[in-house]
């Protein structure tokens, strides 16, 4: 089981409470697919995924970064087991999605930048390390039932 | 995943754009490596200390800029290049390759809170790229 301090917890729980779902999902989605764009091959009924900008005025992309930031939620509000929490989703994208469970820590680190820029110096080394051991948790638990 | 011409300039110009600020993105860079990935400081034993923002780090966190820029200056030819850095870290230093995507992650994270209207999706791509050529030429000599 993972062991999380006070600190994380708080931490972790700040982000969520500030976070702007409309603003940040789109943000990371948009830039996963810019940075990675092999990550595109998911996404081929999303149109028009050709360069940077149509990337980044893509209206499915946008309401789909979205859908996924809030997929978080349920890790935040069950953070001492994210491992169960997520099988039923790691089932999904393992056997019906095909996702190569890499993806999820590419997302994860685009998240990260996007919320680094976000909250910039208040983005503390500290804060940034219960992040992405959150994020870490997050993916391993979306991986796990690969089979 | 080679940079491509339009790609360097890309690199150029934001690392020119910067330039003012380069020990401070080093000295964060190097905080958050060392706190973010605990295990990192297994290479530091020989330091007084490695708590956030310490003058050793502040030092070394420099360092590192230092050989970023020269980097920067010899985009068509990273692996010819840095060969001396890449001799230091094969045989001096032996750091474990998987670091240096350890603190191209905290480079990353440095530049999106410092720069977030510079730090664009393309920029980052450009970056990123950069920073992975960068290590793959740093692990050049290790065998």
């Amino acid at each position: 089981m993972v062991e999380w301090t006070d600190a994380e917890r708080a931490a972790i729980q700040d982000i969520f409470s500030n976070l702007d779902y409309e603003d940040i999902g789109p943000k990371a989605l948009r830039r996963c697919l810019i940075v990675y764009p092999w990550c595109q091959r998911y996404f081929g009924g999303f149109g028009n995924l050709y360069n940077a900008e149509a990337i980044l005025s893509n209206p499915m992309v946008a309401a789909h970064g979205i859908v996924v930031l809030h997929g978080l939620d349920r890790a935040m509000k069950n953070m001492d087991n994210i491992k169960n929490t997520y099988a039923e989703l790691s089932v999904l994208h393992s056997e019906k999605l095909h996702v190569d469970p890499d993806n999820f820590r590419l997302l994860a680190d685009c998240l990260s930048v996007v919320i680094a820029g976000k909250m910039g110096t208040a983005f503390t080394p500290e804060i940034q390390a219960a992040w992405q051991k959150f994020l870490a948790v997050v993916v391993n638990a979306l991986g796990r039932q690969y089979h | 995943m080679s940079l491509t011409e339009k790609e360097k300039t890309v690199v150029r110009d934001f690392f020119g754009k910067i330039v003012a600020r380069s020990d401070d993105i080093g000295t964060e860079s190097l905080t958050r490596l060392l706190v973010v990935y605990p295990q990192t400081k297994s290479y530091f034993d020989h330091w007084k200390e490695t708590t956030p923002y310490s003058a050793p780090v502040r030092k070394h966190g420099i360092n590192v800029m230092g050989g970023i820029y020269e980097a920067v200056g010899k985009l068509d030819d990273l692996k010819g290049g840095l060969l001396t850095l890449s001799e230091l870290h094969a045989f001096m230093l032996r750091v474990d390759p998987v670091n240096f995507k350890l603190f191209t992650n905290c480079i990353l994270v440095v530049l999106s809170m410092l720069f977030p209207e510079d730090f664009t999706p393309q920029v980052h791509l450009a970056v990123d790229k950069f920073m992975a050529l960068l290590a793959l030429a740093l692990a050049e000599k290790y065998r």
